[in-house]
């Protein structure tokens, strides 16, 4: 083989891949850590107004600030930076393909770590009818107009969902002179906990459940919207619409290549050391599932980094895998895999989300025995976390199991 | 260099209308020599019929036979191959199976083979089900039966009419945007009064597309026919599509509609659609929700491994098609006028051809030109996935849009080039731009900086006073 570049390539400098760099520097590991953008930090550079790095640096840093934090921790530890480096494919032979403003070039390394994180799903992606003119756009967008350009895509959008990261989105309007027209959850129920039910009320913006767009109108800019609420019809003047939430694994490079995506995570289905279908590539952070916190997102880049620099001087582990299956209204599970390994586990948990609100039983089975159970209401958009039984990658067959119940 | 307008100047032909097909004529009539204005009411060329099409270059074989849409659209299509290395034009060639799914539909497929025979594409063979799915085994496996048209191709939609129009510019001929015609009076010379003053023209060609009867009443005459605009809506997958889709995959087509089509693009995604929906409206052109699923659920049934296949982007495209199924051409030599209308659903293909004939047309009541001694060649910029992007090459200055993979270089050329974008959406026709799976996520805000001051429509608002 060739003089690789580094023992590891990390593709994405958000708080799961600098989390992961640092790990393996600490493990002695050569670090090359790419990432597209001019700086480091993923999404957490646009959240002007989020609290970052209290459980990973012991105090907050908003925006920016904390991606200067990640910066400097991962330059201290002697992680090899290269920002401006996008990285558009991952190829059959191991290495990576990367465009920069001076050209091309591939970059080789014993071990890839894929840590893209994940983003918004726009209109497109969500079907929307109606015409197509400017100023849809999500709450990532709307930050990076002002936490990098100082602009504003609208003074008076629609916003739509209850995630969490509408909250986000509602403050981020209000402390911009932006002032949203309403906001509208086209499900009976705010996703998001407690503050949803009351906060857009209270900053007067009405908030409508069950409401749903059945138009956008608009020739060049957006000048109204239809909602269909209880069946009947209503159209808001609005100069944009704020599509929040509904995030999706930001995962081309597994999409576009062999490996493929799992259905239900849209991420790259990995074992429970993070391991991808090819045992060269891991994959951690927001990447995975759609979407954790900053702080969880860092927490998992740094497990599945210390699980990459066991993994040297093995040979790469590729066991076949077995699937962790799931029964509907389960949407995803991840690790969506696990192999028979003597590695210790980077996940310690099963995490799963569920597609809709539905109260019923949830077990986990272990070829054909039932090893765990819980009872209760699940909420979608929000983490359910299962103990990986230690015996869990010795089994044949992996399956959680839902039973409705009213 | 470009001729600088001067008041009072008299143009050879005013062309109404920069679609694909104006563009075309544009560049046809600069290469014979005429001094030509092309006159367009948006903000960019492209603003009506031509933004959204399926981007397929046909062959004619099921055009109607002995028509002049099938003359034309043959004689586009060849000039296409003809020019398109001096143009750097993409050419994708997928060639196209038409699919019979039961057997009703296999039955005409004979007759389909008879006509392309007739219609002069005489490469088509007919292929069993399972043929059919040796080359292509992605299909369904409910494929009856198929009839393989080698030569239908893909060609990227956009950068063909820029570079017709670019090569008339480079000609001297003179591009108006956001001047729309409001009347035009002939009296020896045309005199045509639109929102950007008055243009003097020696003759004119109609090519307004979905307002071509509406443009004939207002140069004076009692139009030929009606425009009933036809509306399709497409779905774009995700790239990840693509390798699943390596040919153009069309219905058996009824009487109304080629039908839906599941084919690549020059992009590397795939197309599916478009639906065919009458409409009086000649300006909107919605997606709806029910009828998007459908058309996902649909590409799922052709091709079983488009099921969960992310959907990149939606559109839609109006047909100006016409109380009748054929081309809508007049001409009035006496008026020194000709209309190039109801160009419904083949007119990408087949708009070098119609610049030819309304070349000829314009002949039989007016002298010759004299022919430009040189001819530049036009380095149109590849969108392309089948040949070298900016990406590739160095020196580019940065990815602005990662999920097409645009280019820092990509973009400010664009802004300097002889016919710069207007809009948004000609910012994304010219360089692809804020249209992958992302949407803009990425990269939208930095488009928004980067094009201020430049686009008739911001991406920002106004922000004085705002923070
Ligand atoms: C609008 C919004 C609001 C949010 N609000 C909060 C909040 O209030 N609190 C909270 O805890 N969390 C919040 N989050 C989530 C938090 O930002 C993420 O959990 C965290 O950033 C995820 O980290 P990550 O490392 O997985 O991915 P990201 O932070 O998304 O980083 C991924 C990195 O990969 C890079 N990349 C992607 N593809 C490539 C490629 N092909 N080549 C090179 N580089 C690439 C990107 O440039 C990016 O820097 C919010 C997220 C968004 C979008
Ligand atoms: C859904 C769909 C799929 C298609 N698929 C294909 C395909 O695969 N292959 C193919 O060959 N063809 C295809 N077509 C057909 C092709 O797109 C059309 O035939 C073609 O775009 C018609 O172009 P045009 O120049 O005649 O009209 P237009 O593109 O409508 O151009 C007319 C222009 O005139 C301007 N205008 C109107 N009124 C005025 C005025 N008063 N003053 C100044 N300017 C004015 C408009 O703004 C517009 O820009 C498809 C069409 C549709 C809708």
């Amino acid at each position: 083989m060739s003089a690789l570049d580094a023992d590891v390539l990390v593709v994405g400098g958000g708080p799961s891949g600098v989390a992961a760099a640092i790990e393996l520097r600490r493990q002695g590991r050569r670090v090359i850590l790419l990432d597209r953008e001019p700086a480091l930090g993923g999404a957490t550079r646009h959240c002007a107004h989020s609290p970052f790095g209290m459980l990973e640096f012991g105090r907050v840093y908003f925006g920016a600030a904390y991606g200067r934090k990640l910066t400097r921790e991962a330059e201290k530890a002697g992680v090899d930076i290269r920002t401006g480096h996008s990285v558009v494919e991952l190829c059959e032979d191991g290495s990576v393909l990367v465009t920069t403003g001076p050209g091309v070039e591939k970059l080789t390394a014993e071990r890839i770590l894929v840590t893209t994180g994940a983003r918004e799903k726009p209109r497109s992606a969500r079907l929307l009818s109606g015409d197509r003119p400017i100023g849809v756009v999500t709450t990532g967008t709307l930050q990076s107009y002002l936490a990098f350009h100082g602009l504003l895509p609208f003074r008076r959008p629609l916003i739509v969902g209850s995630e969490l990261v509408s909250l986000s989105a509602v403050l981020t309007c209000l402390s911009h002179g932006a002032r949203p027209v309403a906001m509208i959850e086209p499900r009976a129920h705010a996703l998001a906990r407690a503050p949803l039910a009351w906060f857009p009320s209270l900053m007067g913006i009405p908030f409508h459940r069950g409401a749903e767009i059945v138009d956008i109108l608009g020739r060049t800019r957006v000048e109204a919207v239809t909602i269909r609420r209880g069946g009947k019809l209503k159209t808001l003047d609005c100069d944009g619409v704020l599509l929040t939430g509904q995030f999706t694994p930001e995962s081309a490079l597994f999409l576009q290549s062999a490996l493929g995506v799992d259905p239900g995570s849209a991420g790259p289905a990995v074992d429970q050391q993070g391991r991808s279908l090819d045992p060269r590539m891991f994959a951690a952070g927001n990447v995975l599932r759609a979407v954790e916190t900053g702080g969880w997102a860092f927490r998992e880049g740094r497990a599945i980094g210390r699980a990459i620099a066991e993994d040297f001087g093995r040979e790469p582990e590729d066991g076949v895998p077995v699937p962790v299956t799931f029964d509907a209204p389960i949407k995803l599970v991840v690790p969506n895999i696990l192999r028979r390994t003597a590695s210790a586990p980077a996940f310690r948990q099963f995490q799963l989300r569920v597609l809709r609100r539905v109260r019923g039983r949830l077990s986990l089975e272990l070829d054909g025995r039932e090893v765990w159970q819980a009872r209760g209401l699940w909420m979608p958009e929000r983490r359910i976390l299962v103990p990986i039984p230690p015996d869990a990658p010795q089994a044949q067959n992996v399956h959680f199991r839902f039973r409705e119940e009213d | 260099m470009p001729r600088q307008p001067q008041t009072g100047e008299t143009y050879d032909v005013a062309i109404i209308g920069a679609g694909v097909v104006g563009c075309a004529v544009a560049r046809r009539f600069s290469l014979a020599g005429a001094k030509v204005i092309l006159i367009e009411k948006g903000a960019d060329i492209l603003s009506g019929a031509s933004k959204a099409n399926s981007a397929i270059l046909h062959t004619g074989f099921d055009a109607p036979p002995g028509s002049l849409e099938l003359e034309l659209v043959r004689a586009g299509r060849q000039e296409y191959l003809e020019i398109r290395d001096s143009l750097n034009l993409a050419l994708v060639t997928t060639g196209a199976y038409v699919c019979a799914w039961n057997a009703q539909e296999a039955e005409k497929l004979a007759g389909i083979e008879r006509q392309a025979r007739d219609n002069g594409t005489t490469d088509v063979v007919l292929r069993s089900g399972g043929e059919a799915r040796a080359a292509m085994p992605s299909l369904s496996d409910r494929l009856v039966a198929a009839l393989e048209v080698p030569g239908e191709h893909i060609i990227d939609p956009w950068s063909a009419p820029l570079a017709y129009l670019t090569q008339a510019v480079a000609l001297g001929a003179r591009f108006l945007r956001g001047a729309e015609l409001i009347k035009g009076t002939f009296d020896g010379i045309w005199r045509l009064e639109t929102t950007a003053g008055e243009i003097l023209a020696d003759a004119v060609v109609n090519t307004a597309g979905l307002y071509g009867d509406v443009v004939d009443t207002r140069l004076g005459f009692t139009p030929g026919f009606r425009i009933k605009p036809r509306k399709g809506q497409f779905v774009v997958l995700d790239k990840a599509a693509a390798r699943h889709v390596p040919r153009i995959i069309l219905p058996v087509p009824t009487e109304v509609t080629k039908g839906i089509v599941v084919c690549p693009t020059a992009f590397g995604n795939v197309l599916v659609g478009p639906t065919a929906e009458e409409q009086e409206d000649r300006v909107r052109a919605t997606v709806e929700t029910q009828t998007l699923e459908a058309l996902v659920a649909r590409a799922a049934e052709i091709v079983p491994a488009l099921a969960g296949m992310p959907v990149t982007a939606l559109y839609a495209g109006l047909r100006p098609a016409s109380e009748e199924k054929g081309y809508r051409v007049f001409v009035r030599p006496d008026q020194r006028a000709i209309t190039l209308g109801g160009i419904r659903s083949t007119g990408l293909s087949s708009a070098l051809g119609l610049a030819q004939h309304a070349l000829k047309l314009h002949a039989d009541f007016a002298e010759p030109f004299t022919p430009p001694a040189q001819v530049p060649d036009i380095a149109t910029p590849n969108l392309a996935e089948c040949r070298e992007r900016d990406w590739q090459r160095p020196d580019h200055g940065e990815i602005v849009c990662h999920c097409e993979l645009v280019t820092r270089r990509e973009i400010e050329a664009t802004f300097s080039s002889p016919v710069p974008p207007g809009d948004f959406g000609g910012l994304r026709r010219r360089t692809r731009a804020g249209m992958g799976r992302c949407q803009g996520f990425y990269c939208n805000a930095r488009l928004a900086e980067m094009t201020k001051g430049k686009l008739a429509t911001p991406l920002a608002i106004d922000t004085e006073g705002g923070r």
